[in-house]
């Protein structure tokens, strides 16, 4: 069974529940109702033959309307092939049913989306977060989470080893200058060498002192 | 004529002689840098002919942390913890830029240095560096034990001494 056919028994079955199918680049996606994702998953996997999920993340939209999004990838192991079945989830009720109970596998995704976007999988088994700390306050995949952090407590701040911090991020490796005509202004660079490029640019026939 | 058989020396010197030819490593490898730590303990660089052979996985019996990795606010509290877990005196060496600085992780989950909460003697470049510059900075510290481990000064209980974090 190909992707897009068993997209089509998906939409027989299911009918306004499941959108159509977007192919792109021989890769195909659905979108399903979140109220249909347990049901759509399970016929997925004995019906189509879906029996691995390869992967499971969630996605920020933001600006948009759903904002976010669950992302499954799934594959079959018989008939060789992938499908991407893509779920919006709205900000106000950021809930969505479990797959745990269809794929093991699903656990610690879930449990990845949950840390860094904030996704409550209902009926998972063990819902707490899995790559920052229990008792971290942020999400810190959410688009309007700064890359350099947020402060917050440690989870054992009777260590000693004192609290999270803003990291530095000017003149690190991730902040490019952007729309100026130098190229050196527009890498990643310390705040000296950035004054002393804008001082080239501002008189170019200065000559540079020996 | 037969040798004679005492020699005289400093109680100082004698003993910085002999912890700095028996510095046994606590190998707090956290990420990629981590594994030039085992190939500078592997044969072809034999970390042995500096006396640091014996990776301590117990901080009971070390006296040289090396955090060679990336250090995550997650596992910072551990890392400290095995850190006051070992007995003074006490050297760490930062290797690598991330343990050094953060390196290329700016960001929300990595520790700016180690240094933030551990009293580093040693700082070693590189990403990750070459097992050479980490004996290099073995050596390094090698020089201060040698030349610091005084009996007399407080130097000894120089881990009581860690910087706290501001803020
Ligand atoms: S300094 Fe480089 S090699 Fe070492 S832990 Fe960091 S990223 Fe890995």
């Amino acid at each position: 069974m190909t992707p897009s056919q068993a997209v089509e028994q998906l939409r027989q079955r299911f009918g306004d529940a499941v959108n159509v199918p977007v192919l792109f680049r021989g890769e195909t996606s659905v979108r399903v109702a979140r109220e249909k994702i347990v049901e759509a998953c399970r016929f997925l996997k004995w019906e189509c033959g879906f029996d691995m999920l390869t992967d499971l993340a969630g996605v920020d939209n933001y600006g948009t309307e759903p904002r976010f999004e669950v992302v499954y990838h799934l594959y079959s192991m018989t008939n060789r092939c992938c499908l991407r079945v893509k779920v919006p989830v709205t900000e106000d009720d950021m809930t969505i049913d479990t797959v745990t109970g269809i794929w093991a596998a699903a656990d610690w995704h879930e449990r990845e989306a949950f840390d860094m976007f904030g996704l409550k999988f209902r009926g998972h088994p063990n819902l707490k977060r899995i790559l920052m700390w229990d008792g971290y306050p942020y999400f810190p995949l959410r688009k309007e989470f700064p890359l350099a952090g947020m402060d917050a407590e440690l989870r054992d701040p009777e260590s000693g080893a004192g609290r999270v911090e803003v990291a530095p991020m000017l003149g690190g490796p991730f902040v490019p200058g952007q729309g100026s005509p130098s190229s050196i202004l527009r890498e990643p660079q310390q705040v000296d060498t950035i004054a002393e490029e804008q001082e080239k640019l501002a008189h170019p026939n200065k000559k540079e002192s020996v | 004529m037969t040798r004679p058989d005492f020699i005289v020396t400093r109680l100082d010197a004698a003993i910085g002689w002999a912890r700095k030819n028996a510095c046994w490593p606590m190998p707090m490898g956290l990420a990629c840098c981590a594994i030039e730590l085992m190939a500078a303990g592997a044969s072809r660089f034999d970390i042995a002919r500096f006396g640091a052979e014996v990776m301590r996985f117990s901080p009971r019996q070390s006296d040289l942390m090396v955090v060679a990795g990336t250090c995550t606010y997650k596992m910072a509290g551990a890392v400290k913890r095995v850190w006051d877990q070992m007995p003074n005196p006490k050297w760490c060496i930062a290797m690598g830029a991330c343990a050094s600085s953060g390196g290329m992780y700016r960001s929300y989950a990595v520790v700016q240095g180690v240094d933030k909460f551990l009293p580093v003697d040693v700082y070693i470049s590189g990403c990750p560096p070459r097992p050479e510059a980490f004996l290099d900075g073995l050596m390094a510290i090698q020089a201060k034990i040698a030349t610091t481990g005084k009996l007399s000064s407080p130097i000894i209980v120089r881990g009581e001494y860690a910087p706290k974090l501001t803020s």
